[in-house]
């Protein structure tokens, strides 16, 4: 059986830089005050989560007969639909299209799903050299790394350190971390290889039923560079990414960049209908567990989740731990949500590495109520074989004591009692993860219960 | 005490549920709490064979053990009209998990807002000549909508700081995140405890900033997290729970 690292333990790695710790904290802290900013100017702002929640509830419910219109009319508009049950149909796709379109240079815009399905990974081992063209994901890509967050892939890195990469892979002057004079090698280094593509390959935010289009929304415009260079545009889509009308996009939209960013755009929102004369567009529609989501009652509607990363910012746990921890595609608060659906053993701490403090739940622009969901995901996990077991013997043991006045009124005075007579040395050990850096409540001279007994009854 | 009294009406049938931490750890916060409603006039009553509301199972992972203690609260508490607990975080597990949503049986009340929404407390006659930190408890801000959160566009508004505002000479200070956790979490902060202690301290370092005497809280949890890492640090910075502040208690020694 596979041992796979607790959220707690890729934590504590993280936690042992306090330094790094306080920066990611800040860096990602400004980033949900922009948000905050935002969304402030904008009354409506709560209306405009509840359309966007309800839109999504309405394309839950009606995917199947939405799913069909989309690929009716997109194939009407001349794009080619496949669909794909899992991440190899998917990757096996791009591939074949490759093939036939005998393609030899590639670039790709930022794509979670790509990451989801381990694209890159499946084309470097047939021969291919992806170029990702977001920035964030170039620095990553250069230091073999994968993104820590879904919208700024690269946050886990300090500038410094990105001088450091772009000098041994781009050349630039060691020591140098002006970010106007990386930017500009890395436009030099990106624009060589957006002529060379021959294929161009994209994420989709957001796919329309009505019209068979697709909108891709990035800062840098580098979607738009590659396809529009490109031969081959090949757009990756997620099934749960409809919407139903062209209409609601501009829910969708004026939630997104806000959310995300705390801009009130993304620089470049780009539609796509239809291939250029000469040159091919395909659209892979994925599944890979998102009709088992669907049909779990208690956390389908996590698949109404636009990809903001509004609740990775808020989140304390994510701010300081980073989006490693958590071991998986989409990491923090949603991706806890999402990735026990995919490997329940293997992210089976993830709904625990939270307070339940609530704050996802406020800011997610589709009002996907994150922490009921952890909540009830830790009601599974516990049932489906906890790796646990001091955890579900003390919870039952508590359970017991707490059940039983009589027991409850025993254990308390007794515990009250040991915490009085017992050396700090034999309370303080390494099994005392509570008092390692904090002292225990110091015990009162009665419980209130005692103290009621004597002044009231 | 009747000097006290600001509404003519007392209100029958209200029972105290006091947490089991509460009840074995921080009597005073339980005492201030129904001294407090005491004096405007409740007939409190605190069923002696309570224990807890099965929250700490529950929240992780464990509903199944919390159940007793789920059966035995609703035993204690089922009859009575209003329930008020002096802590966010099990009201809102009672509320969410034991108690019926169709509008019958009791109805319960975190004691601030039990304070501003069915009291409507408008004086308290107390005075606290300190300076203050409040902590805005998860479970009570975003669950039992105690504040607005800072996440939500709309009218602001803060029962508890409402309640403090009434407070003579106490000075409220403004901190730089107003509601981010502090990381308490039931058996997160045991089992995450790198995380819970981290969060702990960076919300001290917040509170401590602004030259706070006292932090204070509608939830003793979060309260007992604080402490314990004050104390580890030999900090002079005390934590007192808000009941302790409303009901005129000075500053424990």
């Amino acid at each position: 059986m596979a041992v796979y690292k607790t959220h707690a333990a890729a934590a504590d790695e993280f936690l042992k830089d306090e330094e790094r710790t306080h920066w990611h904290d800040d860096t990602l802290w400004h980033v949900r005050t922009k948000r905050d900013t935002a969304a402030q100017k904008l009354p409506e702002w709560e209306v405009l989560r509840e359309n966007a929640s309800q839109i999504k509830e309405y394309v839950l419910s009606h995917l199947d007969e939405l799913l069909v219109q989309f690929e009716k009319n997109a194939t009407a508009n001349g794009i080619e639909v496949l669909w794909a049950k899992n991440a190899q149909e998917h990757n096996e796709h791009v591939y074949r299209i490759f093939q036939e379109n005998k393609v030899k240079n590639l670039v790709k815009s930022k794509s979670i799903l790509t990451e989801e399905c381990g694209l890159n990974h499946f084309l470097e081992e047939k021969g291919y050299d992806v170029v990702d063209t977001d920035l964030g994901e170039r620095i990553i890509q250069f230091n073999d790394q994968v993104p820590s967050h879904i919208v700024m892939p690269a946050i886990h890195l300090k500038k410094k350190e990105i001088g450091d990469i772009f000098h041994k892979h781009l050349g630039t002057d060691a020591g140098a971390d002006d970010p106007q004079y990386l930017t500009e090698a890395a436009r030099i280094h990106l624009r060589e290889k957006f002529i060379q593509a021959n294929a161009a390959i994209t994420g989709v935010n957001f796919g329309i039923a009505e019209t068979g289009g697709f909108v891709v929304c990035t800062n840098e415009g580098n979607a738009d560079m590659g396809t529009h260079l490109a031969d081959v545009h090949i757009a990756c889509m997620g099934i749960e990414k409809l919407i139903p009308r062209a209409a609601d996009l501009g829910v969708y939209l004026r939630l997104l960049a806000r959310s995300a960013t705390g801009q009130s755009i993304t620089n470049y929102t780009s539609h796509f209908h239809r291939p250029s004369a000469g040159k091919k567009m395909y659209l892979i529609l994925v599944d890979n567990g998102r009709t088992e989501q669907l049909g779990r009652e208690d956390f389908r509607n996590s698949l109404k989740c636009i990809r903001c990363g509004a609740c990775m910012n808020t989140c304390p746990i994510y701010r300081r731990s980073s989006g490693f921890s958590y071991g998986s595609t989409v990491p923090g608060p949603i991706g806890s949500i999402l990735s026990p659906g995919i490997d329940l053993k293997k992210h089976s701490t993830l709904p625990f590495a939270s307070t339940l403090c609530g704050s996802c739940s406020d800011v997610c622009p589709v009002k996907i109520n994150i922490h009921e969901q952890l909540y009830k995901w830790r009601q599974v996990i516990t049932k489906e074989g906890d790796a646990q077991p001091a955890k579900k013997w003390s919870m039952k043991l508590a359970g017991k004591v707490l059940g039983s006045p009589a027991w409850y009124n025993f254990m308390g005075k007794s515990a009250r009692t040991a915490l009085k007579i017992t050396p700090a040395s034999l309370i303080y050990t390494k099994l005392n993860a509570w008092g390692k850096k904090r002292d225990l409540p110091e015990v009162p001279k009665e419980s209130f219960k005692e103290w009621y007994k004597k002044n009231r009854k | 005490m009747s000097w006290f009294k600001t509404c003519n009406i007392t209100l029958m049938n209200v029972g105290l549920f006091i947490p089991c931490y509460v009840d074995q750890f921080y009597p005073s916060a339980a005492i201030a709490s129904l001294e407090l409603l005491e004096k405007f006039g409740v007939d409190v009553t605190y069923p002696m064979d309570q224990t807890c509301c099965g929250q700490p199972m529950a929240n992780s992972g464990y509903e199944q053990y919390g159940k007793d203690a789920g059966e035995l609260f609703m035993k204690n508490f089922g009859d009575f009209e209003y329930i008020v607990a002096p802590s966010g975080s099990c009201t809102l597990h009672v509320k969410e998990h034991l108690l019926s949503h169709d509008g019958t049986g009791p109805k319960i009340y975190e004691l601030c807002e039990f304070l501003t929404d069915v009291l409507k407390v408008e004086e308290l006659h107390v005075s606290f000549p300190h300076r203050v930190g409040f902590h805005s408890s998860c479970h009570g801000l975003r669950g039992l909508h105690l504040a607005k959160p800072s996440e939500i566009v709309g009218v602001d508004f803060n029962k508890p700081v409402s309640l403090l505002e009434k407070v003579s000479g106490l000075e409220l200070v403004t901190l730089d995140r107003k509601d981010e956790c502090c990381g308490f979490g039931g058996t997160f902060a045991v089992f995450e405890e790198g995380i819970s202690v981290q969060m702990g301290k960076d919300r001290l370092a917040d509170h401590l900033s602004k030259g706070v005497e006292v932090i204070t809280a509608a939830d003793m949890s979060c309260l007992m997290h604080m402490e314990g890492l004050l104390k580890r640090e030999k900090s002079p910075v005390k934590i007192m729970h808000i009941a302790e502040i409303l009901n005129g208690n000075s500053i424990h020694s």
